[in-house]
């Protein structure tokens, strides 16, 4: 039996959306925020892994294919930004402002908190591009020399983290315009935090996906400099 | 024959994408390439939304899926995660809330100072 799932190639493919639809499952029958769909999923799918004793990478040889979806779906997400271009126009300025604060707390927060756990330069930086798409963040990773492994996860947990919480956060904290909550979410927490934002509606969904490029590009520029902090 | 046409477009902009990421030395990734390829396409009318509507809406709909299975390589990272687990789960939350709690703050302060700005002109 796990010899032939070993040498599956569906295996992976079928135990992830299986997953994922006991997910989708629980959500509708519990309505609370913590039984998120994608959590579920990743959830069931690591005890499913542990408990048929399937490594990681017999898994992946399978499931990869999910993954190669990635870069055309992440492309589309120019869709919904063309579609509010208009709005983005008028509000260039808030939007701009409040990705760039974005990071840069992003960076401070790390830099501080960094100081305050005595982590060694390679940890901290490794931390650094944690709150954009992981593409970015793993070369930004690497050539800092930072743990890239480390820094996908810390990027995947921020994700799921915005996700998870960020629609009950903004409501809570009265970030109630939806240019704003889009930002919010985009620039804390990327394309994991976009899929929520695009489910919230069309504005939020658009000024999510804008504040994943920008904020990957203003990481870009300022994890190296922020990177010298911490020898 | 639609999703074959729609299809094609996408993965031609990917591909021209991983051209540049692979021309360019930036840690760019060919899908962020792609994102504003694809948008000049549109706003600059060279592709009509039509031409990949169904193909976006379907992408847009298994998104979350397709990062289940990075993501379920967390358990091969334990290892390494496990020795400074308490820092690194203290800095990704209290960051990431800090992050959403100021971008959103700050856009939303800016938009209301416009919104105030034109009553004032308006009144």
């Amino acid at each position: 039996m796990r010899e032939f799932l070993e040498n599956s190639m569906f295996f992976g493919v079928f135990l992830t959306l299986l997953a994922y639809c006991i997910g989708l499952f629980v959500q509708k029958k519990l309505k609370h925020m913590l039984f998120n769909p994608l959590l579920i999923a990743i959830i069931l799918t690591i005890v499913a892994l542990l408990v048929l004793d399937i490594d990681y990478d017999t898994y992946y040889d399978g499931a990869k294919y999910l993954s190669y979806l990635l870069t055309p779906a992440t492309v589309c997400l120019a869709i919904p930004l063309y579609e509010q271009f208009e709005l983005l126009k008028k509000n260039y300025k808030a939007v701009l402002c409040g990705i760039a604060s974005g990071i840069l707390t992003c960076l401070v927060s790390v830099f501080l908190l960094a100081l305050l756990f005595r982590l060694d330069h390679a940890t901290y930086v490794t931390l650094l591009p944690k709150s954009i798409t992981t593409a970015i963040g793993m070369g930004i990773s690497e050539e800092l020399g930072g743990y890239v492994s480390i820094t996908i996860a810390a990027i995947i947990l921020s994700g799921i983290l915005g996700n998870i919480f960020a629609a009950s956060f903004c409501k809570l904290f009265k970030i109630t315009e939806p240019i704003a909550v889009g930002v919010a979410i985009g620039t804390s927490s990327h394309a994991i935090g976009t899929t929520k934002a695009l489910e919230i509606g069309a504005v939020e969904g658009a000024m999510s996906s804008l504040s994943i490029v920008v904020a990957g590009l203003l990481t870009v520029i300022g994890a190296p400099i922020f990177a010298n902090f911490i020898a | 024959m639609k999703y074959i046409k729609q299809f094609s477009i996408i993965t031609f902009i990917s591909l021209i994408g991983e051209a540049l990421n692979h021309l360019i030395p930036l840690p760019v990734p060919a899908s962020i390439y792609g994102v504003v390829i694809l948008f000049c396409c549109l706003e600059f009318k060279i592709i009509p939304l039509a031409a990949v509507k169904e193909t976006w809406l379907f992408l847009v709909s298994i998104m979350q899926i397709l990062f289940i299975p990075a993501t379920v390589g967390l358990i091969d990272t334990w290892d390494v995660f496990a020795p400074n687990w308490l820092a690194y789960t203290v800095i990704i939350i209290l960051s990431t809330f800090m992050v959403m709690l100021i971008s959103g703050k700050v856009t939303q302060g800016i938009i209301r100072l416009g919104q105030k700005k034109e009553a004032k002109k308006n009144a």
